[in-house]
């Protein structure tokens, strides 16, 4: 069994001092950010890269893996005890779960985001062991035009599946994909767009974008509304385990949240987020049995299907970047980011060259998991106390890690003025309602399209059809078409706007 | 001709300027043909469109009809000035400013001035409540970056560590 030994020089790596350390101290932080509003994986992934430098690449990535995956965990708390999304992806969350707390039922509900996380965790971190070496062997099979291709594909499917308007996605991608271009010309040696700074001609830093527009940006947009009251029901959490009937509404729930967010991590445009709402709307359509409580009432399904999803999620987005070297979400991207800094290219090479990278990142995630379980459910107490530190202690801090963050990427202080930059750029975004995740990803994703669309043209000696006539790529073109055709047929556009908006 | 979506109406004139910005400056470089792409073939591609998309979405402002007109609504000019001043200041105080003769200040000081600084963006500033932050930020961030990480960063201003 190939599977088996692979997974066995994986746990070898995952279970070294320093790596167990690193996944533990990323489960940490990711618990943290989870708990915490107001900061998101992509900012924290941003902020801790530089510091990634000094250590070895696989720990680092176990590290860097540990807090997407904990702020899974560390969201479902947020939104359970105090009514806000403490991430993204537990949006839906906040529907039913705090609902259960206001019954005193805070505890159950907790632990059915914690047990349905841990169990769609395990079986994430399998299907990414099962599928990434079979996925890794056809993409040995694509030439440039494939890549091309299949970048389009998975662009058009990271804004397809995004809320908020089509056409202004695209254009965000179009502009990430620009911004990705100014620095050096790696086939002609021209600075582009550098105005002579000597700096820009190594194009901007990713940091740089990421924090400026994701940290600072937000910072400030949240800064710009009132305090809200918040109402903590913190004295509340006790009787942690589930009844027997909660286990039994809440199994299948998980089993299906799980199905569900592992298909759709693996989609280009996938990830938590997506996952958890797709859960949440399958659960509402299933018949509820007599008796049960109703949907927004503080249904035990509606919380455990979702953080189900949005953990299984996060480890099968993993499966496009190891295999392909394509990152479908922003935080994907940033892990692009880290492996360069590393010097490994993100692709399919990974696996034959780095086999312990590989196998001991998908094994470190195993440990994260049963990490986080112990971290999320018997230290409860702790996260909630962090609940009550107010905001403006957190945000002064936060723009410090951010700052020296930047700073240290290069020790250099024009990336200090870049990161101001994007700061205001960031805020613009906000308040032009110009969703920024696919700037990111257009942006990783700029120069890796230009060498491929370049590569393509040259041998097919300029001819575009090269992108139909070869069959795989014509594929992956017609399958980029038709989820641009499905999503703009009046149906399916209105059923969009309506699976986003749940209230 | 009314405009229906204020923030569609601004982002749309984002995209055409940056779009059409990044298509000019494009021709400045070498366009080349498919086969043989220059350094401009790429941007002024996706610099064209750009101006496209965002002339699309201006389109759609003016025509598709919304609740409340989408407005930006007020600029948060408090918080936008103090949380950007503050890390300008960190940057100045922390790599000095060469070009007016100003020398570093180092980390410390310089997290002192970001924490108060930025703090002001917030709606009670305790000056009290600050230092005891800036403080803490401080001691944690030595810790964590000089001594754990170890990351090349001066602590101390110039004239005092030499």
């Amino acid at each position: 069994m190939d599977l088996v030994h692979n997974l066995a020089t994986g746990f070898g790596v995952a279970f070294t001092l320093t790596n167990l350390l690193y996944c533990l101290i990323g489960c940490i932080l990711g618990t943290l950010i989870g708990v915490l509003p107001g900061i998101g994986p992509v900012a924290t992934i941003a902020m801790l890269l530089p510091a990634t430098y000094a250590l070895p690449p696989v720990s680092a990535l176990i590290m860097l893996a540990g807090i997407y995956y904990g702020a899974q965990y560390g969201g479902s708390t947020t939104a359970i005890l105090v009514n806000l999304p403490g991430e993204s992806s537990s949006v839906v969350t906040v529907i039913d779960g705090y609902q259960m707390a206001r019954k005193g039922r805070a505890g159950p509900a907790l632990a059915a985001a914690g047990l349905g996380s841990f169990f769609a965790g395990c079986v994430g971190t399998l299907i990414l062991a099962a599928f990434a070496p079979p996925l890794t062997e056809l993409a040995f099979k694509f030439g440039p035009a494939e890549y091309f291709s299949l970048m389009v594909l998975g662009l058009i499917g990271a804004v397809v599946l995004a809320s908020g308007s089509l056409l202004k996605a695209v254009a965000m991608i179009v502009l990430g994909l620009l911004l990705g271009i100014v620095g050096t010309d790696v086939n002609s040696g021209v600075a582009r767009f550098s105005f002579d700074i000597p700096e820009l001609t190594d194009g901007i830093g990713f940091v740089v974008i990421a924090m400026g527009v994701f940290g600072y940006g937000e910072i400030i947009g949240n800064l710009s509304q009132p305090d809200e009251e918040r109402e903590v029901f913190t004295s509340e959490v006790k009787g942690l385990w589930p009844t027997r009937q909660d286990f039994k509404d809440m199994a299948p729930a998980v089993v299906r949240g799980t199905v569900l967010g592992s298909a759709l991590g693996i989609l280009p445009g996938g990830g938590a987020l997506l996952a958890s709402f797709a859960a949440y709307a399958l659960e509402k359509k299933m018949r509820s049995k007599p008796g049960e409580v109703p949907f927004g009432k503080g249904n035990i399904r509606g919380v455990a299907s979702p953080e189900s999803a949005n953990n299984a999620g996060a480890q099968t987005s993993f499966i496009p970047l190891l295999t392909l070297g394509i990152p479908p979400n922003a935080v994907m991207a940033l892990m692009v980011g880290a492996m360069t800094i590393h010097n490994i290219q993100p692709g399919p090479q990974v696996m034959t060259s780095n086999p312990e990278l590989f196998w001991g990142l998908i094994a470190s995630m195993w440990i994260g998991n049963a990490m986080l379980i112990i971290l999320n459910l018997p230290l409860i107490g702790m996260w909630i106390k962090l609940l009550t530190v107010p905001y403006k202690f957190l945000f002064p801090a936060i723009v410090l890690f951010c700052a020296i963050g930047v700073y240290s990427t290069n020790n250099n202080t024009f990336d200090v003025w870049m990161v101001a930059a994007f700061g205001f750029i960031g805020y613009l975004f906000l308040k032009l309602r110009a969703e920024p995740a696919p700037l990111l990803l257009g942006f990783i994703l700029g120069p890796m399209m230009e060498e491929n669309l370049r590569r393509a043209l040259l041998l097919s000696r300029g001819a575009w059809s090269v992108f139909v006539t070869r069959p795989l790529s014509a594929g992956l073109l017609v399958a980029a078409c038709l989820l641009l055709g499905i999503v703009l047929l009046p149906a399916v556009k209105s059923k969009r706007e309506e699976a986003f908006v749940e209230d | 001709m009314r405009i229906k979506s204020q923030a569609d109406f601004y982002s749309g004139v984002m995209f055409i300027a940056i779009g059409g910005a990044f298509a000019i400056g494009a021709t400045s470089y070498t366009i080349g043909d498919g086969a043989r792409m220059g350094p401009g073939y790429f941007p002024l591609m996706l610099g064209v469109l750009l101006a496209i998309l965002g002339a699309a979405v201006l389109f759609q402002s003016l025509v598709v009809e919304t609740v409340d007109g989408d407005p930006i609504g007020k600029w948060a000019w408090k918080p936008l000035f103090y949380v950007l001043a503050a890390n300008l200041a960190f940057g100045v105080l922390l790599g000095g400013l060469p070009s007016i003769g100003l020398p570093a200040m180092g980390m410390i000081l310089a997290i002192y001035a970001l924490t108060i600084i930025s703090s002001l963006a917030g709606e009670h500033f305790k000056l009290r409540d600050v230092l005891v932050l800036a403080t803490i930020l401080a001691a944690g961030s030595y810790a964590a970056f000089i001594w754990a990480l170890k990351l090349q960063i001066q602590v101390w201003p110039t004239f005092i560590s030499g």
